[in-house]
């Protein structure tokens, strides 16, 4: 019971990281900006999924097993993906530098 | 928890939806780009979930890590072939 409760508040945080990703893609002004809120986000929203999963999956099946090594999969994906979403982020990010995108400025006054 | 997981992964689908506006409409190349390594991030947490729901995780698991690995290759691939200016200058606007 208490593990369900602990399962729910894990994917449900994880969910809201992804929901603010999502905002922020489509809100946002600007290509480095848009960027900023895709690539944390999306990290910690599937990271924290996955640890809720696992911590649920390891106590479904009563610490056998197979349940830890379903939770040492679960966790080799969390690993993976704290890794290589950065990477492409910042690969992304310099290809986009060095094609010379315009950067978003504030306004003047005389045009608002 | 089989009812949380399936509206999770609708909620996800409505998600997935928001930034499949942006990779459509996107005013330059790069921000296709990044929606659709963003898309492929939500996905590996849909796939976990079905794992769950079909009650077959071991399974999902592996075609979780396989699909995370291959939207790494495809980012990556990408990045590197529109790091020039004029296929970027070119599409803005």
């Amino acid at each position: 019971m208490i593990v369900d409760i602990i399962t729910i508040t894990l994917v449900v945080s994880g969910m809201a990281f992804l929901l603010l990703g999502a905002v922020g893609l489509l809100r946002f002004p600007d290509f480095f900006t848009r960027m900023h809120a895709a690539g944390k986000c999306d990290t910690l929203g599937v990271l924290l999924i996955a640890l809720g999963m696992a911590l649920e999956h390891l106590f479904l099946y009563d610490f056998s097993f197979m349940a830890i090594q379903g939770a040492f999969k679960f966790l080799l994906i969390a690993g993976f993906v704290f890794v290589t979403s950065p990477t492409a982020t910042h690969a992304i990010a310099r290809a986009a530098q060095r094609s010379e995108i315009p950067m978003w400025t504030r306004p003047k006054k005389e045009d608002r | 928890m089989t009812e949380f997981y399936i509206g999770a992964s609708l909620a996800i689908f409505t998600m997935v939806a928001m930034c499949l506006f942006r990779a459509i409409k996107g005013p330059t190349i790069i921000d296709r780009i990044v929606a659709i390594n963003v898309i492929g991030t939500k996905t590996i947490a849909v796939i976990l979930m079905m794992g769950y729901i079909y009650e077959r995780v071991d399974m999902f698991m592996d075609i979780a890590l396989i699909y995370a690995l291959i939207n790494f290759m495809g980012s990556l691939a990408m990045a590197k072939y529109f790091e020039r200016k004029g296929i970027v200058a070119g599409d803005s606007q």
